[in-house]
C-alpha cells in the first residue's frame, strides 16, 4: 500500500500538497510543529494510490513517498 | 509487507541526495524551493553531481549553496553570468550554471546576462520570474506586470510612469550564441514535470558545447503578491501567463 510522510521539521504549512492531491486524502495537523507550523498530515492513507503529485508540489521537499 | 521500516525497496520516491538537511529559508509555498529540487534531481540524473557548479544571485536565492551539496560561487548582484564564464572558460568540462531572480537578471544585471547569452558560453541560466524583488520587501521590477501592485507602485504599475514589463527570455532568443530558450512555470504538477525537462535540456546543450540557454520558469512570490501560496498560484496561472506566454521559443539543440 502506498502512503507519504511529511517531515515536520522542513513542512512550512503551504498546504499545496493538500491542493494538489487527486484522493483529497491530506490535510492540516491539528498539533503545531517545532518550527510553530500546522504541517501537512496524511488524514486517510488508505486512499492514497502513489501518484506523488504531493511530492512534485512540495516546495520544502518535505514528502516522502512510500510502500508498505 | 512491514509497517514498522523503511525498506529501500519501499521507497518511491524522497528528497534527492544532493539536498541536504538543512531547511530553506523560503516563504511557505515559494517557487524557489520547487525550482531547488529540480535542479537538485537532474544533476544527479545526469551524474554530474562532482562536475556542477552553481553560481547563486543577489536575492532571496542568495542562500541556494547552502541546501544544495555541489560547489557554488556566489556572484555581486546580477554578476552571476560573468562570474560563470571565468569558471567556464577555467573548467571547460565542468557544468557551470547561474541560477537568478527577475530583479538579479533583467534589472541591474542586463547587460552581464545578456552578453554572456550572446558570446554563446556554454552556461545555462535558471531565471526565476516571479515579477518583483522579493528578498528586499516586493518592490516593482522590471518584469513587473501593468497594473500589477508592488509596494513601489501602490497604485499598481503605470506604463507612462514605469514603463512596460521587459521580456528578457524574448530578447534571449533573437541573440545568436543561445541553443536552447524556454519559458516553463511550476504553478501545478504538469508545469513542474515540462519545467524540469526544460532544464534538463539546457544542462545538457551545455555539456555538449551548443551554446548558451536560458530557461525562465513564471514563478510565484507569495509574501511579496501578498496572497497564500494557493492563491498565488492561482493569480499565477490567470495573470502572469498571459503575458509570459509558456513554451521553447528557440532550439537548435537538435535532441
Ligand atoms: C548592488 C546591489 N544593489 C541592490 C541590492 C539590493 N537588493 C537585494 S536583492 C534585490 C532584488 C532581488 O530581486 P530578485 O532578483 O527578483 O530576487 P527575488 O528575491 O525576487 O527572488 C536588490 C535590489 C544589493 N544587494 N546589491
Ligand atoms: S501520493 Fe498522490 S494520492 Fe498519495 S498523498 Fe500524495 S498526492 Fe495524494
Ligand atoms: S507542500 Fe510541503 S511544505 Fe507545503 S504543506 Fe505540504 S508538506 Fe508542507
Ligand atoms: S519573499 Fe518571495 S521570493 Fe523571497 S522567499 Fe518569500 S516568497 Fe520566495
Ligand atoms: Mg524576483
Amino acid at each position: 500500500m502506498p502512503r507519504i510522510e511529511v517531515d515536520a521539521n522542513r513542512c512550512k504549512a503551504c498546504y499545496l500538497c493538500v491542493s494538489v492531491c487527486p484522493k483529497k486524502c491530506l490535510g492540516k495537523s491539528k498539533t503545531i510543529s517545532k518550527k510553530g507550523y500546522f504541517p501537512a498530515v496524511q488524514e486517510r492513507p488508505q486512499d492514497c494510490i502513489g501518484c506523488k503529485m504531493c511530492y512534485v508540489m512540495c516546495p520544502d521537499v518535505a514528502i516522502t513517498v512510500l510502500k508498505d | 509487507m512491514q509497517n514498522d521500516v523503511i525498506a529501500p525497496e519501499n521507497l518511491v520516491y524522497a528528497k534527492p541526495k544532493l539536498m541536504n538537511d538543512t531547511p530553506m529559508h523560503y516563504c511557505a509555498g515559494c517557487s524557489h524551493g520547487v525550482v531547488h529540487k529540480l535542479v537538485a534531481e537532474v544533476i544527479e540524473e545526469m551524474g554530474m553531481a562532482d562536475k556542477a557548479i552553481g553560481v547563486s544571485p543577489v536575492g532571496c536565492a542568495v542562500f541556494a549553496y547552502r541546501y544544495l551539496d555541489i560547489d557554488w560561487q556566489e556572484a555581486a548582484h546580477g554578476r552571476a553570468p560573468a562570474v560563470a564564464t571565468g569558471i567556464k572558460r577555467c573548467w571547460p568540462d565542468r557544468l557551470v550554471f547561474t541560477y537568478q531572480g527577475d530583479g538579479d537578471l533583467a534589472a541591474i544585471g542586463t547587460a552581464e546576462t545578456l552578453h554572456m547569452l550572446n558570446r554563446g558560453e556554454n552556461i545555462p541560466i535558471i531565471f526565476i520570474n516571479n515579477a518583483i524583488y522579493g528578498m528586499t520587501g516586493g518592490q516593482m521590477a522590471p518584469t513587473t506586470l501593468i497594473g500589477q501592485k508592488t509596494t513601489t507602485c501602490p497604485y499598481g504599475r503605470d506604463p507612462k510612469l514605469n514603463g512596460y514589463p521587459l521580456k528578457i527570455t524574448e530578447m534571449a532568443a533573437m541573440l545568436n550564441g543561445t541553443c536552447f530558450v524556454s519559458r516553463q512555470s511550476v504553478e501545478n504538477v504538469a508545469s513542474i514535470r515540462k519545467a524540469k525537462r526544460a532544464i534538463r535540456k539546457a544542462f545538457q546543450s551545455a555539456m555538449d558545447g551548443k551554446g548558451s540557454s536560458l530557461v525562465e520558469i513564471v514563478s510565484t512570490c507569495s509574501s511579496g503578491w501578498k496572497l497564500s501560496p494557493v492563491k498565488a498560484n492561482e493569480w499565477l496561472e490567470e495573470h502572469m501567463l498571459e503575458f509570459y506566454q509558456k513554451g521553447d521559443l528557440k532550439d537548435t539543440t537538435g535532441y
